[in-house]
This record gives C-alpha cells, sequence and structure tokens, in this order.
C-alpha cells in the first residue's frame, strides 16, 4: 500500500467510527422533539448495553478449551461480592483483576 | 471577571470558572483509574502490535488519536497490511463500531447543553467513556458538562499515550502483565451491577445478557454483535407496552 492509500484506509476507518457516533445526534437533533420510541429506547436500551458489554469481554473465552473459562467465573464472583459487600467501585474492580491476574499466572 | 455562565446548574453557581475546571477534573479522576490501567495495557499492546508489523511509531500515535475505538483500531492493523479496499474498511468499521448507535440514543438527554463540548463528547465516546458518562453519579456542586468532558479527555489521552509508548518502545518493554486485561471485564460487571441496583425493571439488563450470550454461541465471536444488537432491539421494542406500563405505576 502506497502512503495515499493508506491515509484513505484510516480515513475511512475515522469515517465509519464518527459515523457510529454522531448518527444519532445528526437524526434527533437538540432542538427538536425526540420521537417517543426513541426516548423509550434511550430508557430502556443502556441496561441491555451493558449487559452485551459484559458478554462482548468474555467472547473469546473458551468452556470447552483452556481453563474452561474458570479463572473468568471466579473473578466475576469475587467482583460481585466485593461490589455487593462494599460498594466501592475501585475496590471490586482492583480486587477481581488482581483475582484473575493470579488465577492465569500461577493456578491454571 | 464575568463567572456567569450559559447553563445554571444549582451547586455551582456562581463559582469561578478556573475552580469548576478543578472541580470537575478532580470528581472525574477516580472513575477513570480502572480505564488508565486498561488502556495503558491495551494500548501498549496495540502500539506493540504496530511496531512488529512494521509500522513507525507515527501510525498509533495518529490512529489512537483519530479513531479512539480500541477494537477496530486492531483491525485496521490487517486492513493496512492487506489490499487496498477503502470500502471494505468502511463496512467492516460500520459493523465492529454499530453499538455505538445504542450509546448516542441512550445519551440524547444527557449532552444537552453541553455547548461545544458536545462534539468532543460524542468523537470521544467509547465503550468506556459512554459507561462512566451514563452511570456516575456527578455531584451537584460539578459541571455535568465538564465533568462528562474530563472523563473522555483522559481516556483519550490514556489511550494516546499507551498506544504512542507501544509503538516507540515496542518489544523492549517485557513484564508479566498476564491477566491484566481483565480489569476492563470487572470494570463493565460494576457498571452492569450499578445500573442493575438503579433499575426497578431489570427485565432489559436480563435481555442484554441473554440475547447477548445466545448471539454469542450461535454466530460466534467475530459475528454476535450485530445480530445481538438487532435481538435486543426487537425484543424491547415488543415488550414497549408492558416496560413502559410498569415504569409509570412503578
Amino acid at each position: 500500500m502506497t502512503l495515499t492509500q493508506q491515509i484513505i484506509t484510516i480515513g475511512m476507518v475515522v469515517l465509519g467510527t464518527m459515523l457510529t457516533r454522531f448518527l444519532p445526534f445528526l437524526v434527533f437533533p437538540a432542538g427538536k422533539p425526540t420521537p417517543k420510541y426513541i426516548q423509550y429506547l434511550g430508557k430502556v436500551l443502556p441496561a441491555a448495553v451493558f449487559g452485551l458489554l459484559v458478554i462482548y469481554c468474555l467472547k473469546d473465552v473458551s468452556l470447552i478449551s483452556g481453563s474452561h473459562g474458570i479463572p473468568e467465573l471466579i473473578s466475576i464472583a469475587v467482583v460481585v461480592v466485593l461490589h455487593c459487600w462494599k460498594r466501592q467501585m475501585l475496590l471490586s474492580i482492583a480486587g477481581g483483576t488482581i483475582c484473575y491476574m493470579l488465577l492465569v499466572q500461577f493456578v491454571f | 471577571m464575568n463567572y456567569v455562565q450559559k447553563q445554571k446548574g444549582p451547586g455551582y453557581q456562581g463559582i469561578p470558572k478556573r475552580q469548576q475546571y478543578w472541580r470537575a477534573l478532580k470528581t472525574a479522576f477516580p472513575y477513570t483509574i480502572p480505564i488508565f490501567a486498561g488502556f495503558w495495557f491495551l494500548g501498549l499492546t496495540y502500539g506493540i502490535y504496530m511496531n512488529v508489523s512494521g509500522f513507525s511509531f507515527l501510525y498509533p500515535m495518529l490512529m489512537s488519536l483519530t479513531i479512539f475505538a480500541g477494537s477496530v483500531e486492531f483491525v485496521a492493523v490487517n486492513m493496512l497490511l492487506g489490499a487496498f479496499n477503502p470500502l471494505q474498511a468502511l463496512t467492516m468499521t460500520l459493523m465492529i463500531n454499530a453499538r455505538h448507535l445504542f450509546y448516542g440514543i441512550s445519551m440524547l438527554d444527557k449532552f444537552k447543553g453541553t455547548g461545544l463540548k458536545k462534539i468532543y463528547l460524542i468523537f470521544g465516546m467509547c465503550d468506556e467513556s459512554f459507561s462512566i458518562n451514563y452511570t456516575a453519579d456527578i455531584p451537584e456542586d460539578v459541571d455535568r458538562g465538564l465533568f462528562m468532558f474530563f472523563v473522555t479527555l483522559l481516556n483519550h489521552f490514556y489511550w494516546f499515550s499507551g498506544a504512542t509508548l507501544g509503538g516507540i518502545f515496542g518489544s523492549f518493554i517485557q513484564f508479566n502483565t498476564e491477566g491484566l486485561s481483565f480489569v476492563m471485564t470487572a470494570m463493565f460487571v460494576v457498571i452492569f451491577m450499578e445500573q442493575w441496583l438503579k433499575d426497578k425493571k431489570h427485565t432489559s439488563a436480563l435481555l442484554g445478557l441473554g440475547l447477548s450470550l445466545i448471539c454469542l454461541l450461535v454466530f460466534g465471536a467475530d459475528n454476535f454483535i450485530i445480530p445481538a444488537m438487532i435481538a435486543i432491539l426487537g425484543v424491547l421494542t415488543l415488550l414497549r407496552a408492558p416496560l413502559e406500563k410498569g415504569e409509570e405505576n412503578g
């Protein structure tokens, strides 16, 4: 690829990313009333999206090979328990991550 | 000096502008600490990957600055190594990043009244910026727009600096970071829980988890996001009447 072709390729990736981010704001500008259906989606989508993101993070975990997703399962349980107990975001995240690192480096 | 701002909030009215910036930054920073760890790790990995693929550090530096969407930047390395196909680059990016459409729909209201900052807030709305800005409890005396601006700016900076350093130092970096990327998973689990604790009804959260999982099992890791989005959108649309009814009664 020439430099120009590389710049065009990167430009396309920038354009695609920006399209997905700006489109809702262009279609439903702040000055106009947003349709009720879109308002409804705006309210209920985030909870579903966070679920999607959790699954997205785990998409490459294999249940039938390697460590069978056991370190992931244990560490997520640690995050959930820590968060229910103290409800301190940083503590829950750090605890779960350290647990996962120890498990994959020393146990599995 | 005129300290009066266009968008007045109950709490930060009359506070000098400089102090407002400082306060927003101080409030935003702790929320971004896990992202700092995650982005430095992923950013370094990305920079190293570009470095060993034969690209100068200028590539990860400029790409992390202009694209700022982790997963697609890794794919972009392969695009640059393959044959020139701009249309494919565009369609692949749209597919991978389609989930941002949902973020935009959810943020239509929250970004209202943020002035010119709004453009940058939308530009920098990656998974992590969106999740923090959507769920964070921003204190009354902090300017919401500034808070979201700093969250986005800090995240952008972590990603950019990680990618650039990875690109410069490349294969010299050696330390045992195996498993550190789990910090992102842990963060999204916490954010999922925070949303769960705020919601009265958990239908949407359970649908998000369940439908995504089913689509992952059916379509595989590389192709499940679009079907999952369509399934979520479809079922939430079908459930609109009962879900909205429940909200009124709740």
